[in-house]
């Protein structure tokens, strides 16, 4: 490493060139099979096994939909997000509001169990949900998944915009109410315009996480099959280059949104 | 309603939607599988309430080499992180300069990805004759036999490539808040980059070290998808055996005692670990 030379005694160990070429071949790890997954939708294969390198087309960009339980797979999985970017949106939202605005006896309760169901274990969550409806006799399928994603996507909601609210300047909202504002009318023109970024963080945080849920869905979907559990049984028999399509065209979708985000937050600053 | 008894039942208003919905699908579910696992009874003729402890003997004895082999398989995966990130998250908290978000950013990419998606698309790449040790075996360079997937170092490397940016975020956070004049004081009280790097900003990256820990230990320790696609026979973890013990043959007093055998084992690793830190209160540790 050449982390000798100039003003070396100010400068701290390990901050040479090598640990950014380092730092390079670590983020090309990590992005290897991602690439691996864009370059095989592009492959020209015959049949529908994708295990070699055919040639290049753009033959299944055309046939994306060919597969119609692969196709109402990925439909339910963009309603399941959707429903749970709402539902999971407010309720933790609400959360986040109340812990980061209030002091009040259960508090530390709340955190407490917002805590476990962050860090507790995806395969015992599943599995003890399902205990539950196996106990009350529920019929599993779309709306066992909704519940169970909303249930695990609450907490990161909380904590986002709970870290939002904790940021914020109340004397704006002591003035509204100086000036003859309500209750509500503080909320929705001051408090809500304050919070959304949160909110909307919390939401899509919320809805990544429920398009890429695995675990806990594999345990409550009953019959119902959700993209990536589509994917996960078709393991055996080998995925057609439509999943690589699907995949690639959701990982687009997602920095777009980064990097307008990004743009958006610049131009703001 | 008063203004002030109206402030102070505001919270609770706030808060019961969401809660009643975790302590009916979070809380209560963790009870019942409680209650679940010390039935008895089969299939055939279903289950009974019975404080039959029974199915945690039966788990152990039936499956002590699995829940062995997943607790190897969390440390492996874990200390490798470790390993592998600590100089990532170092080299952008210190030298990113203006690029930091970007590289941060370049971490997170596999996130975009679905978790499944990504652990097939490395069992395509390592296939036995795939686009990596296909073309070394027809060069030669390795044993016509030679295979990566199905052994441990598969699962072991799945494991540590799925949760890394969890591991890495956390430890880069540490790393970030430390004040520079902080080195800079180190450093004019005669301390080598060595001294510096060991006594101040080692201990200063702790809390991110254990918190990225807490991250990856749980999730890698517990999982299944890693040792199903990348890993045989002999690479069987907890969370295999819990999945088709619920899903498949629903001999659900066993699955459920294997559920909370393994939530307890991680429960008392965690809480062991932040004692040998010296972390008082991993709670407290986990809000920041």
């Amino acid at each position: 490493m050449t982390t000798r030379g100039r003003a070396a005694g100010r400068r701290p160990l390990l901050a040479g060139r090598g640990l950014q070429i380092y730092t390079w071949l670590v983020i090309a790890w990590l992005v290897a099979p991602i690439a691996v997954m864009v370059l095989f939708g592009f492959n020209d294969t015959q049949g529908r096994y994708n295990t070699s390198w055919q040639g290049f087309t753009l033959k299944w960009y055309g046939k994306l939909f060919e597969i119609g339980d692969l196709t109402e797979a990925l439909v339910n999985s963009l309603l399941i997000a959707l429903l749970t970017m709402v539902i999971a949106g407010v309720l933790g939202s609400l959360i986040g509001l109340a812990l980061g605005r209030y002091r009040f006896r259960g508090s530390g309760t709340t955190n407490v169990v917002m805590f476990a169901a962050i860090s507790c274990a995806e395969i015992v969550m599943g599995a003890s949900l399902l205990s539950l409806f196996v106990t009350l006799a529920v019929p599993l399928g779309f709306w066992t998944i909704v519940i169970s994603h909303v249930m695990f996507s609450i907490s990161f909601v909380a904590v986002t915009v709970r870290a939002r609210v904790m940021t914020l300047d109340r004397s704006l909202e002591e003035a509204a109410r100086d000036l003859g504002a309500g209750t509500w009318t503080t909320f929705r023109l001051v408090t809500l315009p304050m919070i959304f970024p949160g909110v909307l963080a919390g939401s899509m945080l919320a809805f990544a996480l429920s398009i890429d849920d695995f675990v806990i869905t594999n345990f409550n979907a009953g019959g119902t099959v959700t993209f990536p559990l589509w994917i996960w049984g078709s393991t055996r028999v080998g995925i057609p280059p439509q999943v690589n399509i699907m995949g690639t065209l959701i990982f687009a979708a997602g920095v777009s949104i980064a990097v307008i985000n990004a743009l958006m937050a610049r131009r703001r600053s | 309603m008063s203004r002030r008894l109206r402030a102070a039942l505001t919270p609770y208003a706030l808060i019961f939607p969401g809660g009643i919905w975790l302590a009916i699908f979070f809380v209560v579910p963790m009870v019942v599988m409680l209650s679940l696992s010390l039935q008895s009874g089969s299939v055939e003729e279903g289950y009974a309430f019975a404080w039959n402890w029974h199915s945690y003997a039966d788990g152990l004895s039936n499956y002590h080499d699995q829940i062995i082999r997943s607790v190897i398989y969390g440390l492996a995966s874990t200390v490798i992180q470790i390993i592998i990130g600590f100089p990532v998250a170092y080299w952008i908290a210190f030298k990113g300069g203006k690029h930091k978000s970007l590289y941060l950013f370049l971490l997170l990419l596999p996130f975009l990805v679905s978790f499944v998606l990504r652990t097939i698309s490395w069992q395509f790449m390592l296939s036995d004759n795939g686009i990596l040790l296909g073309p070394l075996k027809s060069l030669g360079l390795l044993p016509e036999g030679f295979r990566v997937l199905a052994t441990p170092y598969a699962v072991i490397g799945g494991l540590a490539y799925n949760f890394l940016p969890f591991m890495v975020l956390p430890m880069y956070v540490a790393l970030e808040r430390i004040d520079p004049r902080v080195l800079e004081a180190a450093q004019d009280l005669y301390a080598s980059r060595f001294q510096t790097f060991l006594r101040v900003v080692l201990p200063l990256s702790l809390p991110g070290v254990f918190a990225g820990v807490l991250m990856t230990f749980v999730p890698a320790t517990s999982d299944y998808v890693n040792a199903s696609v990348l890993g045989g026979t002999n690479t069987t973890m907890i969370g295999n055996v819990i999945q088709n013990q619920y899903l498949v043959t629903q001999d659900y007093p066993t699955a459920s005692a294997l559920s909370f055998t393994l939530m307890a084992l991680l429960l008392v690793g965690i809480f062991a670990y932040a004692k040998a830190l010296g972390t008082e209160d991993v709670l407290e540790v986990a809000a920041r």
